[in-house]
């Protein structure tokens, strides 16, 4: 008994830990004080003034713009990847998955550089200018491997022939795709999704070195307003996206939860 | 058409925009600002700021993963047995606080370790002495733990609730002890999730440049403080680059090693 409760009593430990930093956030978001070391009452001015301030919300459509196309094409681009990689013979097969491994392992500094690098070849040889295309092509590429490392599973659990079977029955290779083999490997693609979209929208190192002068993310705008002081619009917003996600993520859960138990 | 050749576009892109790059960061770390060849860029991480930067590094990232691992096992431990039937539910509970903005979030740690900050209050309650943890190593050292940490529960996780029951059953009916099933049987099937999660958490703490800008104060630079600077600032791309090659090693050793243990490629998976 005792032993059960210590157990709980550190999950509960683990979890402050955790969240704790969100609550503060939340908590200044309805600060009246603008410096973040003071209290100074309660107040929804922050909320009102959230949707007049133009930088930060040009800076939250940025973001989440550059998520949505970021984590769309990777999953597209990387689910066909996976189909691909799942007919190779194991060697080239196992090449790529190799290249896949690179930017999930290797530092976020040195992906960034060496993108930086990249994008200053291509402005000197006139192809493109550094601004929101380059954070873009930067975004595409690290959610890609997360897409592939979530999909492979899938399909290599998949019985190769029930595919087949389809296409005897007279399926073409796209409509058998779309009838038998997606609803199969979907939890993995959404998955794949869910994660790139995360960590688009969460990145700032990538963003740091590869965006051109006029580009702001949220990440970029806090790290720019860190010294000077964070704009209390900034915790509103932050707080709204957070409370957001959590009730999509209730009611998914809620509703996965009911049809497990119908069953 | 096969079926092989809808993987040619994503090959012909992480080409451009992984390898190609990573060529780009050879050549810049091995050259002059005009093009000539030189080992510089390389040797100058022998220089005493870049040396001390280095190690720096080096040991809060190694104090940081080994206290990430004692943390997670038990949590991990814990969590297995309570055997939620929906995994997915704690692997959201986890990857939640990144919806909260990273850079944020490591701002908040300044509310609660300054001065006159939470933490303080609440020893001040307790009648404890204060604590003077911002803008000190510590302070790193946290916040390295804490962005961290969910990378190091996941994997050890996932690999403790795919060991079969039925082995720790026929562990405990052949006469072993809880201890003794626990060295033998659990801890060595958990052992590449163990080493999965030391690379996830070693590799990004060993290279940040945030943490140590915000929970530092901006006087404790990290390897990955110097490297941004040369970037952003200095504009002395080939010097950065050059660190960047000898960051670059502390990577091939960390994956030729999980690339040892985890020898099953095929069935690896992402949590």
């Amino acid at each position: 008994m005792v032993k059960k409760s210590l157990e709980r009593l550190y999950i509960i430990l683990i979890f402050i830990f955790l969240y704790a930093p969100i609550a503060i956030l939340m908590v200044l978001s309805f600060n009246q004080s603008k410096t973040r070391s003071k209290w100074g009452g309660f107040t929804l001015e922050w909320y009102r003034s959230l949707f007049a301030n133009d930088s930060i919300m040009e800076a939250f459509y940025t973001t989440i713009i550059l998520a949505l196309l970021a984590s769309i094409i990777a999953t597209v681009l990387g689910t066909a990847a996976s189909l691909g990689m799942n007919a190779m013979r194991k060697k080239p097969r196992s090449i790529l998955m190799g290249i896949t491994n690179i930017p999930m392992l290797n530092a976020d500094i040195v992906t960034a550089i060496a993108l930086m690098l990249l994008f200053i070849r291509f402005s000197s040889m006139g192809v493109m200018e550094f601004g929101f295309g380059t954070v873009l092509l930067a975004h595409i590429t690290f959610c890609l491997p997360y897409v592939i490392l979530c999909v492979m599973p899938k399909l290599s659990g998949l019985d190769q022939n029930v595919y087949e079977a389809a296409l005897d029955l007279g399926a073409s290779p796209v409509y058998a795709f779309f009838k038998v083999v997606l609803p199969d490997i979907f939890p993995g693609v959404l998955t794949g999704f869910l994660m790139a979209f995360t960590m688009s929208l969460d990145d700032f190192v990538i963003t740091h070195f590869t965006k051109g002068a006029g580009v702001d993310t949220i990440s970029t705008k806090v790290y720019t307003e860190v010294r000077k002081g964070i704009k209390p619009e900034m915790y509103a917003l932050s707080t709204l996206l957070f409370v957001t996600v959590l009730i999509l993520l209730f009611l998914v859960n809620r509703k996965t939860v009911k049809e497990q138990s119908g069953k | 058409m096969s079926k092989k050749h809808l993987s040619i576009p994503y090959a012909v892109w992480m080409l451009i925009f992984v390898l190609i790059p990573l060529v780009l960061i050879l050549f810049y770390g091995f050259t002059t600002r005009d093009g000539a060849f030189t080992m510089d860029n390389i040797l100058s991480i022998a220089q005493p700021e870049h040396r001390k930067a280095l190690w720096l590094s080096f040991l809060l990232s190694f104090i940081s993963t080994a206290v990430c691992l004692l943390l997670s096992y038990p949590l991990a431990m814990i969590l297995n047995k309570m055997s939620v039937n929906q995994n997915s539910f704690i692997v959201f509970i986890f990857i939640l606080p990144m919806w909260m903005n990273f850079l944020l979030r490591t701002m908040a740690w300044q509310n609660i370790l300054e001065r006159n900050g939470i933490l303080n209050r609440i020893l001040e309650f307790f009648h404890l002495p204060a604590l003077n943890l911002i803008n000190t190593p510590y302070a790193i050292v946290l916040g390295m733990v804490y962005n961290f940490l969910p990378f190091m529960v996941l994997p050890i996780y996932n690999s403790l609730i795919r060991i079969d029951k039925d082995v720790i059953n026929a562990a405990h009916d052949l006469g072993a002890s809880n201890s003794y099933t626990f060295r033998k049987i659990i801890f060595p099937l958990t052992l590449p999730g163990v080493m999965s999660g030391i690379l996830m958490v070693f590799i990004p703490a060993m290279t940040t440049f945030v943490i140590s800008d915000l929970l530092g104060g901006g006087k404790i630079l990290l390897i990955g403080n110097v490297i941004e600077q040369e970037f952003k600032q200095a504009n002395n791309w080939n010097l950065g680059s050059g660190l960047s090659l000898v960051l670059m090693l502390f990577i091939v050793i960390s994956m030729i090693v999980d690339a040892v243990c985890n020898k099953d490629e095929e069935e690896r998976s992402l949590w």
